[in-house]
């Protein structure tokens, strides 16, 4: 599998470190079952999902990588500092 | 007072030369990186221009020279390499030193390419990969940051404690490339 970093170009897999799902996180005083639901709770759908990955052994950027899990392609990556995240 | 001893990171290792290929160690005059501040590059740039002679690096790139040099070094950081920089810099910038933290090494010779292919799943051959480009990249392992100095010579480094690995693996590396002839 190779995976396009914003910064490095197209990189192998081995080079990352994955996080799990990018969601979207409640806000502090969100109640206890929106909190539940963030942090146990994932829909494991047979398509496109979002992830977070670390370009570990390049450049150090947090990536939201879009990909298809059934066919494993990689549809899409963008920093997640400019998905409204701060730096 | 103690006589304290100072060693380099690849002290007693190098220089090593095997077939056409020699790896040796390189120690700049100083390491220091560069993350400019939120909005700052541009200004960065200019002063870093003005004090030392060398723009902020793109992605992917180098600038300067050999004795004073600018890496593109990760994500929002350069790090500049054989001056002390300028302590206006930090108006606009976090400078780390970064000194005693890095092992750097130097792979000069005809087949260069070929060592660096075998450790390196990024394709460094001379049309896609010039002088003045860099990476960070892995290294058998390791994370490193590998630049083109020349048209057949390579800056490689890795974390300093890292350093014994980074020279085995590089030797192994020559003596398979030399070994095919
Ligand atoms: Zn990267």
């Amino acid at each position: 599998m190779r995976v396009t970093c914003p910064n490095c170009g197209e990189r192998d897999r081995r080079e990352f470190y994955v996080k799990g799902a990018a969601l979207a996180r409640p806000a502090a005083d969100a109640a206890l079952d929106e909190w539940h639901d963030h942090v146990n709770l994932r829909d494991n759908p047979a398509g496109e999902v979002h992830e977070l990955w670390f370009h570990e052994m390049g450049c150090g950027a947090w990536i939201d990588v879009c990909r298809n899990v059934v066919s494993h392609e990689v549809i899409s990556t963008a920093w997640v500092s400019d998905l409204g995240g701060t730096r | 007072m103690a006589d304290l001893i100072s060693l380099s990171p690849c002290d007693g290792l190098l220089p090593v030369t095997i077939g056409s290929v020699t790896l040796s160690e390189d120690l700049p005059d100083a390491m220091t990186s560069l993350a400019p501040y939120a909005g700052q590059e541009k200004a960065l740039s200019a002063a870093l221009e003005a004090a030392h002679g060398m723009g902020f690096p793109a992605i992917n790139r180098s600038t300067g020279k050999a004795g004073a040099r600018a890496i593109w070094f990760s994500q929002g950081m350069a790090l500049v390499q054989g001056v002390v920089v300028a302590p206006e810099l930090t108006e606009f910038a976090a400078l780390t030193d970064q000194g005693d933290a890095w092992a750097v090494v130097r792979l000069d010779g005809d087949g260069a390419e070929d060592v660096l292919a075998r450790l390196v799943p990024v394709d460094l051959r001379r049309q896609s990969f010039k002088r003045g480009h860099t990476v960070r990249a892995e290294l058998a392992h390791m994370m490193a940051s590998i630049t083109r100095v020349g048209p057949d010579a390579f800056q490689v480094m890795v974390f300093r404690s890292m350093a014994r690995t980074l020279v085995h693996d590089l030797k192994t590396a020559m003596a398979a490339v030399h070994a095919r002839g």
